[in-house]
Formats: structure tokens, sequence, C-alpha cells
């Protein structure tokens, strides 16, 4: 076994581990913990596959950004544990059905690519180059980096609209 | 990769994080003596020569101290928050350069732990991340002070931190690189506080709010909030509160230097390549006492006009500084 697989392996166990625990953890607060230690085992995956870049602003926007926000709200509303009723009943047949199918796809998937030619595993010059991927996302990937940017604007004028709504109804 | 070369990064590290503590021991000394002249006192004189022995002895103090823990406080995440806290401060020099190459038992070394292409990249990962063991901290003393003081803390650095990374954007477009070696060599003819005045005084705003320095010590009020997030902690895990604000002092001092005041770079570098650490040290010494300096003259800032000091005025002005730096960079072809 060489030497990058085995880092590979701890590291897939960790993040395994970790997107489990946030499932099982009873405390909102340790699960978003344990959803932080997800994303920077993955994010160091993604740098022993040559990819720092990616790495980096993994950590940088989920758990730097994303996830503090998370646990803002959480600490913010006192939310830390959950409400022993189900609120939405109807969702948890609707999880269950969704669930299988995506188990079955992949099943699906892994038996009709078995022998066929694997992907790369590792990144390509332009990954490790933070110029050559800034080039990349300004030409060939354009499009979907502006719908993303829009999408992004979208969500924050929502946001903006969303706060603004309430002043009416304190006026009452 | 050889063992000498294994050995060599391993020593660089060890150097790295013993300067940055015994740093911190000093620069809480260093703080103390010009504070204390500039309120017209003398400040620590007992313990050793000038007090010098005073931060020895005020660890020894700290060691001894009873550890508390607040019978209703989440244990695992109160104990884990100051190390927490500590880890980014640490690590966060790692890409900073402290000298050019030097000559030393047969081998060309640089004067530097880790030279990626993504440096400045890498301080904002860590920046961004360093939030976490403050929030933590004062969520998990179950305390009402101490968990404003993480929510404050928590607003304020996630503001501040997109201005500062806007700062940090405009000495990357001159230099043409993220390598903080590339932009320290760079400025080897003009520091870029000439070409960046504007970017440099957002990077200092923005990082003081970031490690919650006065005048931006909102988290850590003592008037309105007893102490902010460290209100429940005591002996050495408060002293690990108060050694990740002071390294983060130094690391600030130190990426602000190498951004925008040249970094190591100074007259007779080519000949004595060991003037290097010396001539950043200097730097990092007169930026502390800027940091020191502001802490004696402002008051605090309310919590209100901070943010909306943050939002409506400093980004603003960044994205601003950050726009006419592209577009004189292009014209110029830099």
């Amino acid at each position: 076994m060489s030497a990058g697989l085995i880092v590979f392996l701890i590291l897939a166990v960790i993040a395994i581990a970790a997107a489990a625990a946030m499932l099982l953890s009873s405390n909102t607060v340790y699960s978003a913990l344990f959803l932080i230690m997800n994303f920077i085992a993955i994010a160091v995956i993604y740098l022993t596959l040559g990819a720092p870049f990616v790495a980096l602003a993994q950590i940088t926007v989920y758990a730097g950004a994303i996830m503090v926000l998370f646990l803002f709200v959480i600490m913010m509303l006192g939310a830390e544990k959950f409400s022993e009723k189900e609120p939405l009943t109807w969702q948890r047949p609707v999880a269950i059905l969704l669930g299988l199918g995506l188990i079955g796809e992949g099943v699906y998937a892994l038996l009709t690519r078995v022998g066929t030619q694997m992907l790369s595993n590792t990144a390509t010059e332009a990954m490790a180059d933070p110029k050559a991927l800034g080039v990349l996302l300004y030409t060939k990937y354009s499009l979907p980096f502006e719908i993303t940017s829009i999408l992004l604007l979208v969500a924050a004028v929502g946001a903006v609209v969303l706060t603004r709504g309430g002043k009416k109804e304190e006026k009452q | 990769m050889n063992a000498a070369l294994i050995w060599e990064w391993i020593i660089k590290s060890v150097i790295v994080l013993l300067v940055m503590t015994a740093g911190f021991a000093y620069v809480t000394w260093y703080e103390r003596k010009v504070l204390a002249r500039m309120q017209a006192r003398i400040g620590p004189n007992r313990a050793g020569w000038a007090g010098l022995l005073q931060p020895i002895a005020d660890a020894v103090k700290l060691i001894f101290k009873e550890e508390l823990v607040p019978d209703k406080a989440d244990k695992v995440i109160f104990i884990l928050a100051p190390v927490i806290t500590v880890i980014p401060a640490l690590i966060i020099t790692a890409v900073v350069p402290w000298g050019p190459t030097v000559h030393l038992f047969g081998r060309d070394i640089a004067l530097s732990v880790a030279n990626i292409n993504l440096g400045a990249l890498y301080i904002l990962t860590v920046t961004s991340i360093s939030v976490y063991g403050i929030t933590l901290a004062g969520w998990s003393s179950n305390n009402k002070y101490a968990t404003l003081g993480g929510l404050r803390a928590t607003a304020q650095m996630i503001s501040y931190e997109l201005a500062l990374g806007m700062a940090m954007l405009g000495p990357i477009l001159l230099a043409g690189s993220m390598s903080l070696t590339d932009i320290v060599n760079a400025q080897q003819h003009l520091w870029y506080i000439v070409l960046q005045p504007v970017g440099a005084l957002i990077y200092m705003v923005a990082t003081i709010a970031e490690i919650n320095r006065a005048p931006f010590d909102m988290p850590e009020a003592e008037q309105e909030l007893t102490a902010g997030y460290h209100v429940e902690y005591s002996g050495m895990k408060f002293a690990l509160f108060f050694m990740a604000e002071y390294i983060k002092m130094i690391a600030i001092s130190m990426i602000g230097a190498s951004l925008f005041l040249g970094g190591f770079q100074g007259p007779f570098l080519s000949t004595f390549p060991w003037l290097g650490p010396i001539y950043l040290f200097i730097k990092v010494v007169v930026l502390l006492f800027g940091l020191i300096w502001i802490r004696a003259t402002f008051p605090r800032i309310r919590y209100d006009r901070l943010m909306s000091f943050g939002w409506k005025i400093l980004f603003p002005l960044s994205v601003v500084n950050l726009m006419v730096t592209a577009v004189v960079v292009r014209l110029v072809g830099g």
C-alpha cells in the first residue's frame, strides 16, 4: 500500500465518521462542528490531489463563512436541542424514498461502470495554479460562473426583502 | 525529498513557533510599558531589569492558578475552545518570509517556512477559521455575557474579513502573485504603502477589528460584558486567549509589513542576507507600537457604529480601491 493511499484512507474514514456523527448528534452545535471537520478532511483530500486552491477555497467558504453563520444562528436562537416531536410528518417517508433512490442509483452506476477506465485521480495543472484557474473560470466556464453569481445576488436581495418586510408588522 | 530537507522544515517550524510564543510574552511587556508611558506611569519595573522578567512571573502565576470549569458549561467545547483559538494564530505566519536565501552549513536555505503560490489565500483561510475558538468559548461557558461576547465577535469578524480580503488584493494585483515572497521581492525599490495608501489603511483598520483590539474590542468590553467571551476562563486557559490575541498582533504586523512595508527588504540586503530578519523585526516593532498607540488613544466605538462602519464605509471603499488598482495595473501593464 502506498503512502498516498494510506493518507487517503485515513482522511476518508475521518470524513465519513464526521458526516455520520453530524447526522446522529443530538446537539446542533456538535452537528455543525462535525460538519466543519468533514469539510476540512475533504479539503485535505483536495490538497493531496494537487489542488491547493480548491482546498483553501473549500475551507474559506464552507468552514470559514457558511458554517460560522450556521453556528451564529444556532447560538442566537438557542436552538441547540432538537424538539421532541417531528414538526413535518410528511418529510420522513419522502426522505426514505429519495434515499433509497439515491442508493439504487449509486449501486447501478457502480455495477455498470466496473471495468471501464478510471477517472484521473490527480488534478490537472490548472488546479494548482491560481492564474490558470482564473483564466478558465472567466473564459471556458464564464456562463456557469455568471449564473452562480446571479443566484447568490438573488439570495442576497431576498434576504434584504425578507428583513424589510418585517417593518410593517412591527408598526401594528 | 531527503532527510536533510525534512529536518530543515522541522527546525524552521519550531523556530517560528518559539519566536511567536516568546514574542507573545514580550509583546505583553512592551504593551504595558508603552501604555504606562503614554499614561504618565512607569509600568512593570519590579521583576528583573526594567520589568523584563515580568512576563515570566505572569506565566508562573497563571500556571499555578486554579482552573475553574462552570458546572453547567459544555465541558468538551469549553476545554477545546482556547486550543482552537491559539492554533490559527500560531500557524498563520507560516507563509510570511523573514529573509532572502542564506548560505548555511553548505546548503542554501530560504528564510521562510512555506513559500507557497497561494500565500495570501492561506492567510485569509486561516483568518476565516480563527473566529471559531472565540464563538465556541462564548457559547460553551453557558453565561449570557460570554455568549453575547461570542456573538459580537462572530458578527464583527465576518464583517471585517471582506474588507481585509479586498485590501490584500491590492498588493497581490501589483505583484501579480499571491506568494508573499514574490510580493516582498516586488517591493525592492518601492514599498506598496506608497502605491496603496488606502489599501494599507483599510488593512490596518480591518485587522484591528479582526483581532478584537481597541477601539474595536466590543467582544470583550469590560464595562458592559464584564469581560466578554473569556469571562468564565481562568488560569492557563485564560492565558491561551491572551496568547492568541498577542500572537495575532505580531502576525498582522508581520503580514502588514510584508504586504505594504517591503517585508524584509532594506539597504545592503544583497551583501548581508542576514539583515532580512532584522529589518522585518524593526518593522514589526514599529507596527506593534502603532497598534498600542491606537489602543491608548481611541475610545471604544459603539457596536452598531462598528457594524455600519464596516459595511457602509470600509467595504465599499475597499471595493473602489480594488477596482482602481485593477484598472491602473491593466493600463500601466504592471
